[in-house]
């Protein structure tokens, strides 16, 4: 209604004014008074005329006017927006954005009080959410989102009706509740507005909720006045420490302070005359007893019946510490406390979903590094110690791979099979050289790798440097799977588990349907009798070696996308696999599977009981594998068959 | 004692006798400086780990990777004791400036400030309680390490975990502790670890010149003691029971005696010992910190006394002490670096990857050690009683598993 009669005093006051004027300076100087000594009452009408221009700088010039760098020239009486340039403004067209200078005694500053300001901001606001360009109303969304404020809400409201955009109309619904929850006057509103929140596990919900549930502490001589809130009953001593409780008690005006030790001794070396304070000597006084009973004298004071120095806890007879909501309602604090706990419980839902993904995803680079220990152990009974830093030798020919080829995309795919070729190539030439010969000797078979190990290790170090290598992951391996606010997984962890399945899939069609299988199997089960049966178990071994040192170097490739790269990564997955293996039962597949699923779940698990450690859940789960083994030596898929001892 | 009469015994204690008199002239001459008698003392205590190396290894045949940890804990019950005696020292000496003297409980806060500002905490965490009595932590030097490997060594051996298994474990269980250790609110000040160890409390007019000196005799005669004490062991019954469990362990099972029993007593007995060579080391290194007991540690040990030779207690000595020395010599920048032309080798960088490969020739080529070179010139009859150091004889560790 407003704006038609706008409308039509505008229509009639546009042949009065100089044609050569922009939109909105048109519409300024309509009543360039009005503009010039706004007042609370007076600038609706301003804006309105204002806001029927539609000019896309309206918004520039409604925020240099709350502001106050607008000013009115002198000569003719145009408005522009100006910037301090010491004597001189640079001033700036409010419509053509041309730029201009003035001395500044040419020049008039407007300057809007607080509540024309106020009433310029709204309508600011109301622009913003209004904005045709749909970026430009999602950034006022957050804008406000921030502010949080009484007055938004009919703004916002209002905005809503013609909302086109369906995802910004939700947006305005979602901050319309909470802003309703938070500031509208009707509690049965606000109440309404409560319930429909607690289904969302939304930051900004859960924060809304929160700062309605708001509580401050307060300390009252016998109960606490109806006119409170209360949230709930401190007890000193249980839910606050009784010196803190003591404090608020003292603030209150409802207690005397205790001396404290730094009060006593301050008084005391105030004291000292000569060598003695209060008769006695300074240099006996290295004792509390004696300090406290120089004070004594000293002061004329009692000692207290607690002891000195002590809290008398009669002091909080008949005294009541409390919460007290900030929100005066019962009723609304009632419903945001039950939605507030329906929301809880859905994001701990949300959350231990969360932490299963994650876990998930521990596991599965768990089995990838540890699946080729888990079939040389079975085939051949030697732990080898250098495995970690077969799965170094792949992530470095990842990263070598990633120099030479610079499409992320394509290296990747070239770096997968050559990592594989390399570590397994580097595990048949250390079965030939080193373990055939130490055959039947396993100790010596876990030092002599230890060997290979430190020296590979110091080789990689020699060559790459002790920096960390970055490898890069693909555009389209980049950012997270969003699947709520809560639950989130990176597309890396994705593909990392998908790559275990593939892994998974593959050595076991390879070990049940193959004939390569069968045998590593015959050996597995008893080398004595399968070599009677004609399988060259030297041969087997080798080819095992090999295939287990390929996996480990494509895992090395895996984890390094998603860590560094450096020389010592090996050593750090080398305990993490062999408890992988030792828990799941030696030579099975399927067994290893289970221990990295048990592994990895159980350090998430320790992780979430303890999320500032994560050192701490390591050292929890060396020690729950070690208790493990006592129940279930033989791992969780014990191995079967004769040889088994 | 018929155990001096044993060429080898006499010949190893005579050996460390001169090499102990020969270092304190040298260094009264002032021909070696402080830090070499320093380096020369830890070398001692590095032997006499070897040595409890060499009896549960290579006599026992319980390759543990966890003894360096033991070593570890020695050296962090001792050091509590000498920063915080040495703290408080500095401490009261500060607060007697004050206006009133210091009580005993606010030099206690003032050292609690010192020692534990560096990890975010003001006050004793409760393993320090007794830290400020001696005796409870000269006690807790062989108590600590004895118990941790007496529940460890129970629960392991009485569910039959042996082999690679059982080297897993305890390394796993080495990796625990370090990994515990390195945190801040452990209790010993995170990756901090102990500093300023060197300092002796009491006796801070001595000049480390005489300290180090007096830490040699000390380790010295430490590895004295050990060295009898393990020949004793190893040349009685017991010794003979001991190689029989590492020959074949379920045969002796089957012969009646308590496998379990003589495994946990050397487990156990040898941590002990580890944790003591931990308590005379790291006051000669100073600093004692997580790193120190990290795994590779304990493998770095095993080394020592594989490339020594298993099985001779003279053998896990010499190879602490020459392996452990070279170390020093090729990392210090002793060893003359070699110039390929196209590429020149620094030792620095190089010195790891030699002694990796070097390792693994001695593993291949030489399975018994340096000792088994010595038994190759002077190869010894295999008849009648056999000697502390003949433990690497009768090896039927191969023949064992071969079966």
């Amino acid at each position: 209604m407003l704006r038609i009669l706008f409308f039509l005093l505008v229509v009639l006051a546009a042949p009065l004014s100089a044609q050569s004027y922009g939109p909105l300076q048109t519409a300024l100087q309509a009543e360039p008074d009005l503009v010039e000594r706004a007042s609370r009452r007076t600038v609706n009408d301003v804006l309105a005329r204002l806001a029927y221009t539609e000019s896309p700088n309206l918004q520039a010039f409604l925020e240099a006017w709350s502001d106050r760098r607008v000013v009115m020239r002198g000569a003719d009486g145009l408005f522009f927006i100006a910037e301090k340039d010491g004597d001189t403004y640079v001033l700036t067209d409010i419509d053509t954005g041309a730029t201009s200078q003035l001395p500044r005694d040419d020049a008039k500053e407007l300057r809007p009080n607080a509540g024309v300001r106020r009433v310029i901001g709204t309508a600011l606001i109301e622009f913003q959410l209004n904005d045709p360009r749909r970026d430009a109303r999602i950034d006022a969304l957050t804008a406000l989102e921030r502010a949080g404020s009484a007055k938004l809400l009919e703004p916002l409201r209002a905005s809503m009706v013609d909302e086109p955009d369906t995802e910004v109309a939700a947006m305005k619904a979602a901050l319309e509740r909470r802003l309703t929850a938070r500031f509208d006057p009707d509690p049965a509103a606000r109440i309404a507005a409560i319930g429909d929140m607690s289904d969302s596990i939304a930051i900004e919900d859960r924060a809304a909720l929160s700062r309605i549930l708001s509580t401050d502490i307060k300390v009252v001589a016998g109960t606490p006045p109806d006119t409170d809130n209360v949230a709930r009953v401190l007890t000193p001593g249980d839910d606050l420490p009784l010196a803190e409780a003591h404090a608020l008690l003292v603030e209150a005006g409802l207690a005397k302070a205790p001396v404290t030790p730094e009060d006593r001794d301050a008084a005391l070396i105030a004291a000292i005359e000569g060598a003695t304070v209060a008769g006695v000597p300074v240099s006996s006084l290295n004792d509390e007893s004696a300090r406290w009973a120089a004070y004594g004298t000293l002061s004329g004071a009692t000692r207290p019946e607690t002891g000195w120095g002590t809290i008398p806890t009669s002091d909080f007879d008949d005294i009541t510490i409390f919460e007290r909501f900030d929100e005066p309602n019962r009723d609304v604090t009632d419903a945001a406390e039950a939605a507030s706990w329906a929301v809880e419980t859905r994001l701990a839902l949300h959350q231990t979903a969360d932490l299963g993904l994650d876990a998930l995803s521990l596991a599965s680079i768990y089995f990838l590094a540890a699946v080729g220990l888990a079939v040389t152990f079975g085939v051949m009974g030697v732990i080898n110690m250098a495995h970690g830093e077969f799965i170094m030798i792949g992530a470095y020919t990842g990263y070598v791979v990633q120099t030479i080829i610079p499409d992320y995309t394509l290296s990747l795919i070239v770096a997968l099979p050559l990592a594989f070729l390399i570590a397994g190539a580097a595990g048949v030439a250390l079965e030939r050289l080193v373990i055939r010969h130490l055959m039947h000797r396993p100790l010596e078979t876990l030092l002599a790798t230890f060997g290979i190990s430190i020296a590979l290790q110091q080789i990689a170090k020699n060559i790459f440097g002790t920096q960390a290598r970055p490898l890069t992951s693909p555009d389209w391996l980049a950012g997270s799977w969003v699947i709520s606010d809560a639950i989130s997984i990176s597309w890396i962890r994705v593909a990392i588990f998908l790559l275990a399945l593939v892994f998974l899939t593959a050595i076991v069609l390879v070990l049940k349907r193959t004939r390569l299988g069968l045998e590593v199997r015959a050996v597995t089960q008893n080398p004595g009798m399968a070599a009677s049966m004609g399988i060259d178990s030297g041969r087997i071994g080798m080819l095992t070696f090999g295939l287990g040192s390929g996996i480990a170097g494509v895992a090395g490739v895996a984890i390094g996308l998603y860590a560094q790269v450096t020389s010592e990564m090996g050593a750090g997955y080398i305990v993490q696999s062999f408890m992988t293996v030792v828990v799941g039962g030696v030579g099975s597949v399927i067994g290893t599977l289970a221990g990295a699923g048990l592994i990895g779940g159980m350090q998430k698990g320790i992780e979430w009981l303890n999320p500032s450690n994560t050192l701490a859940a390591q050292t929890y789960m060396i020690l729950f594998v070690i208790a493990f083994i006592q129940f279930r030596p033989r791992g969780i898929v014990p191995q079967k068959g004769r040889f088994a001892k | 004692m018929t155990l001096l009469r044993t060429p080898h015994v006499a010949t190893v204690l005579i050996c460390l006798a001169f090499f102990t008199l020969g270092a304190t002239v040298l260094a009264e001459a002032g021909l070696v400086s402080t830090s070499f008698v320093k380096t020369l003392g830890k070398t001692l205590c590095l032997c006499l780990v070897a040595v409890a190396m060499d009896l549960v290894w290579g006599y026992t045949g319980i390759l543990s990777l966890g003894h360096m940890a033991f070593f570890g804990i020695g050296g962090y019950a001792i050091g509590m004791w000498l920063m915080r005696a040495r703290t408080e020292g500095i401490v009261a000496a500060q607060l007697d400036r004050a206006a009133l003297p210091p009580t005993p409980a606010e030099i206690d806060q003032a050292a609690a400030v010192q020692i534990f500002g560096v990890v975010g905490s003001d006050e004793f965490p409760w393993m320090w309680a007794f830290s400020d009595m001696l005796w409870v932590q000269l006690l807790a030097v062989v108590a600590v390490p004895g118990l941790l490997a007496l529940v460890f060594g129970w629960l392991a051996f009485r569910s039959r975990v042996t082999g690679v298994y059982l080297s897993i474990l305890t390394q796993a269980g080495t990796l625990a502790l370090s990994l515990w250790l390195f945190q801040n609110d452990s209790g010993l000040r995170g990756n901090n670890g102990l500093s300023g160890l060197q300092n002796i409390p009491g006796a801070t007019e001595i000049p480390q010149s005489t300290l180090s000196l007096w830490f040699l005799w000390a380790s010295a005669a430490a590895l004295a003691l050990t060295y009898l004490l393990a020949a004793w062991v190893v040349s009685d019954r017991f010794g003979s029971v001991l190689r029989a469990i590492r020959d074949d362990e379920t045969r002796v099972r089957f012969l009646g005696y308590n496998v379990e029993a003589y495994k946990l007593a050397v487990f156990t007995g040898t941590a002990m010992l580890a944790g003591i060579a931990g308590a005379l080391y790291y006051p000669q290194a100073g600093i004692v910190n997580p790193a120190e007991i990290a795994p590779i540690a304990s493998i770095y040990l095993a080394v020592w006394v594989a490339i020594g030779g298993r099985g001779r207690l003279y053998g896990a000595i010499l190879g602490a002490a020459a392996v452990s020395l070279l170390s020093s010599w090729f990392t210090g920048g002793g060893a003359p670096d070699i110039n390929l032309g196209i590429y020149e080798i620094l030792w620095t960088d190089w010195w790891l990857v030699l002694l990796g490969f070097g390792f693994v020739a001695v593993t291949l080529f030489a399975p018994e050690g340096i000792g088994g070179l010595f038994d190759r010139i002077n190869r010894p009859k295999r008849v009648g009683d056999l000697g502390p150091d003949m433990g690497a004889l009768r090896q039927e560790e191969a023949r064992e598993t071969s079966k």
